[in-house]
């Protein structure tokens, strides 16, 4: 039966190989797993340059509400006349750099850009189970995108409730101008990126299940392909739960159902709907929302794992704890989400539940973090920047994670509950860690993904700027939070309460602006170097994965001839007995390694 | 990394690489993969609908009294029509295992016959839910809405519920009869007869005497039938509920008479007997399965119990 797979799909690769190559199948709708990487790569890097700028806009209002900014107008034009921001494009702004930076940047760009990139190549596969479904996902994704980004410039605006979209603000268009056409356009397009990350999931838990190469067996695999199969079995069991939510949604927007609406006076004027109640949307969404926390996480955690254990010269210290504690943190995500709605007027028991389940959750975090840190210890460290960032996400992992405990524990939690706080504890865990982790494997895998190395220099300047923004960013936040700041205000100024916190506004602000110009060096050198950088050598970090055993010049099909065998883990690095400081996976378990069971 | 060698020994056999360790080919296991997905949407709904009957315990209409209709019979008959169309979307199913079965022995003229069967009984199964549906919204006694957001039915002396066309004309409606009938019309008639009574639907069957009803039918209004906001069976989410699960089973049964209509046609033509398998009907069937068994679901939590 391996023999027919194999055969199969070499049969496959071959008659693509007389395909006649146009740049319509090679660039656009292609097939190949490697530039569907780097297509949802190159949209990723696109909708974060998007999602990251109105963060700057936004912070130029927090810090100075009352100064008037020329370059508000030029970017948001009837919504900043004077250069002042309109309340409503305030709240506009938070909600899609929200959407964006979690679905589009984190989600698509991330786990679509490595599960595609890295799930054949390290398994031993020609392509995904399915090319065609594959691009469909892409394509989907890519649909989602321009949706979204249209819906920036219809006349309302776009959609303004807070990335969570709670009704009854998203489901009555007549709520404000953020709940009309542009949130529709957002339901759209959520929709379109339901689709494709549906599709995407289920092609990378079939390739990881039915096409892994001989002798891969699943104690084998990489850490990151691990991470991956598993935060797609959490996209296909969280993402529908979000589907069914934004339907019900579009049922109460369009056809006047009241599954979330009960009571409500809208401009003086009674509505019909009773019975339904918002609660139930809270549910459902935080029924993906929280998972989607580790859909985003555990790839960046995944990348993490490899990146340390190839640059510290070091075997990835306690595998199987690794993949058991990346197994447990799924389970556990499912169980957790009321603590995202512990002051909804809960009953303090089932709050304690939340509260109990979700500290759980510290457990096999810790196990993943001091295992990091055991790898890294008296490891012979190659200073990469992807070794630099990845250590950047085990600080950002530990820092975030501790004030989750707080927020995870209900009665700490009803005290800074949607306050700054809660603000600084998202971004560091989820969204710097996850950002940290996408960039430590685009600069880990840029020599695989296009055939030649990034500057070192620029990529260095990059971390340092960008990890002391970042911390320069969030950290600040706590206080605020802790001062009592709400998050989503437009302007502070109207509570004397918080005038003496203008300068930490000023402070975070100056420091998102340095992280935010930082991100332009990264640019030039990913952009420059994919044209025009180094040519990259076979095996750059001498790593024992089989991705650097294919060709550097992509060919459909991966490997020209047979594809290779595996007889070990991926992670001898340094081995007693062994000639270099790393033994590939191709490499035959030698009788020495045997007789002494090494 | 000692234990990691012999463990891998185990493993080679199965889940060692190189291999379809579940024993079934990827197109199949996304098809399961994707079963599992879509379950979790329906349960979601099917989970959203729980909580709301709950909370709306006693004024959440009991089905027997809902789905009365029966095709060119008159009278009651509770819930008969959804059993025969149960019955009939079941059978599609079976008929569907004989065209897998045809299937694995590449008996075309099997497969063909049996497809055909599965198609018809879909096609059957959507048209009676669209009758289905086209009897909920027309309604079936009317209603009044009261001035609180409760429904009532009105109701003689004994409890039985009277028809707004009984209440007007003295007599019940011709079948397929369907009139509208004006608020004042009704209250008017309501007034004049002292033994009447409303009728709060539900499983309590609570019933308010005419004198007490008198003041709330003064400022209620009339509800025919059923639609996205109003509900003459009782709390509107009933409504919603039904018309948005049942659609979007619906809309599955749909999908799948879509899918095996094509692969009906491939069959017809003769591809899977040049591929070699019937895999295809295999991966339909699969989903055809799970549209009936999403179902039985929607069956026993919105007719049964």
């Amino acid at each position: 039966m391996a023999a027919e797979v194999q055969n199969a799909s070499e049969h496959h690769a071959e008659e693509h190989h007389h395909h006649h190559e146009t740049f319509w199948n090679k660039y656009v709708f292609s097939i190949d797993h490697k530039m569907i990487s780097k297509q949802f790569l190159i949209t990723g890097i696109v909708m974060g340059i998007i999602g990251m700028g109105m963060s700057l806009l936004f912070r130029l209002q927090l810090a100075w509400p009352d100064k008037s900014f020329p370059i508000l107008n030029t970017f948001l034009g009837k919504w900043a006349e004077d250069g002042v921001m309109d309340p409503n494009m305030y709240l506009a702004l938070v909600t899609i750099h929200g959407t964006i930076m979690v679905f589009f940047v984190l989600t698509a760009g991330l786990s679509g850009t490595f599960s595609n990139l890295l799930i054949p190549l390290q398994v031993g596969a020609r392509d995904m189970a399915s090319g065609f479904i594959n691009m469909l996902s892409y394509w989907f994704f890519f649909t989602s995108s321009v949706v979204m980004v249209v819906s920036l410039f219809v006349p309302d605006g776009p959609a303004a409730a807070g990335w969570t979209i709670y009704p009854p603000l998203s489901a009555l268009p007549a709520a404000m101008p953020g709940s009309g056409s542009g949130m529709t356009l957002w339901l759209v397009s959520m929709t379109l990126f339901i689709a494709s990350s549906l599709l995407g999931a289920l092609n990378y838990i079939v390739t990881v299940l039915n096409l892994r190469t001989k002798g891969m067996s699943m104690t084998r695999l990489p850490l990151t392909i691990w991470a991956f199969f598993v935060t797609a079995i959490l996209g296909v069991l969280s993402f529908p739960v979000l589907f069914s939510a934004a339907l019900l949604l579009l049922f109460d927007r369009s056809m006047g159902t009241s599954f979330y609406l009960s009571d409500i006076l809208i401009g003086g004027e009674v509505l019909s709907n009773t019975g339904g109640s918002p609660i139930l949307y809270e549910h459902l969404f935080w029924f993906l929302g929280h998972p989607e926390v580790y859909i985003i996480l555990l790839p960046a955690l995944g990348i993490t794992s490899e990146v340390i254990a190839t640059n510290s010269r070091k075997p990835i210290f306690g595998y199987r704890a690794m993949v058991g504690s990346i197994l447990m943190i799924a389970f556990l995500s499912f169980i957790v989400w009321g603590h995202h709605m512990f002051v909804t007027g809960m009953n303090p028991f089932l709050g304690t539940v939340f509260t109990f389940t979700t500290l759980l959750i510290a457990i096999p975090s810790a196990v993943k973090a001091f295992n990091y840190i055991t790898t890294l210890w008296k490891g012979n460290l190659q200073l990469t920047p992807a070794m630099l960032f990845s250590i950047g996400l085990v600080s950002t992992f530990i820092t975030g994670g501790l004030t989750g405990i707080i927020l995870g524990d209900s009665a700490l939690d009803i005290n800074v509950h949607d306050t700054y706080f809660v603000v600084a504890h998202f971004h560091i865990v989820m969204g710097l860690s996850a950002i940290f982790g996408m960039f430590a494997g685009i600069y880990h895998w840029f020599p695989r993904m296009f055939g030649r190395m990034m500057i070192r220099p620029l990529g260095y300047a990059h971390f340092v700027i960008t990890f002391i923004s970042a911390y320069g960013v969030f950290y600040p936040m706590h206080f605020l939070g802790l001062a009592g700041l709400p998050r989503r205000y437009f302007t502070n100024t109207e509570f004397p309460m918080f005038d003496n916190l203008v300068d930490i506004n000023i402070i975070i602000s100056v420091f998102a602006i340095l992280g935010g110009l930082a991100q332009i060096l990264f640019l030039f050198n990913f952009f420059y170097s994919a044209l025009r950088g180094k040519r990259a050598p076979q095996n750059p970090w001498r790593s024992n994965t089989l991705e650097w055993t294919a060709p550097v010049k992509h060919l459909h099909g991966n490997w020209p001839g047979e594809i290779p065998e595996v007889h070990r883990w991926p992670y001898d690095y340094s081995k007693p007995g062994a000639k270099e400081d790393f033994v590939p996976q191709t490499v035959p378990i030698s009788p020495d390694e045997e007789a002494t069971g090494h | 990394m000692a234990t990691q060698a012999t463990v891998n020994q185990d493993e080679k056999s199965i889940w060692g690489g190189g291999n379809k360790p579940l024993g079934a080919s990827y197109g199949k296991l996304m098809m399961w993969f994707f079963l599992i997905s879509d379950a979790l949407t329906f349960s979601a709904f099917l989970v959203a609908y729980g909580a709301y009957r709950f909370k709306f315990e006693t004024s959440w209409p009991v089905p027997e009294d809902v789905f009365t209709h029966f095709p060119f019979l008159h009278g009651d008959w509770p819930l008969l029509y959804v059993a025969l169309m149960t019955f009939i979307l079941i059978m599609s199913s079976v008929t569907m295992v004989m065209a897998v079965n045809e299937g694995h022995k590449m008996n075309q003229k099997g497969v063909t016959v049996w497809m055909f069967a599965t198609i018809i009984g879909g096609l059957i199964f959507l048209g009676s839910q669209a009758w289905e549906w086209y009897h909920f919204i027309l309604g079936d006694h009317g209603a009044v809405r009261l001035e609180d957001g409760r429904m009532a039915h009105i109701a003689d002396h004994n409890g039985e519920t009277v028809s707004l066309h009984t209440l007007i004309h003295g007599e019940g409606a011709e079948h397929d009869h369907y009139e509208k009938f004006a608020t004042e019309d009704v209250i008017a008639a309501f007034k004049s007869d002292s033994r009447l009574q409303l009728l709060f639907p539900g499983k309590n069957r609570d019933i308010a005497s005419h004198n007490a009803s008198l003041p709330l039918i003064e400022k209620s209004y009339v509800v025919q039938g059923a639609n996205m906001k109003e509900n003459e069976y009782g709390h509107p989410l009933f409504a919603n509920f039904f018309f948005f699960i049942t659609g979007f089973h619906g809309f599955h049964v749909f999908t799948g008479v879509l899918l095996n209509l094509i692969i009906f046609i491939n069959i017809i033509k003769g591809t899977y007997e040049r591929r070699g398998h019937y895999e295809m009907v295999e991966k339909v069937g699969l989903y055809w399965h799970f549209v009936d068994l999403v179902w039985v679901f929607v069956f026993t939590f919105f007719y049964l119990v």
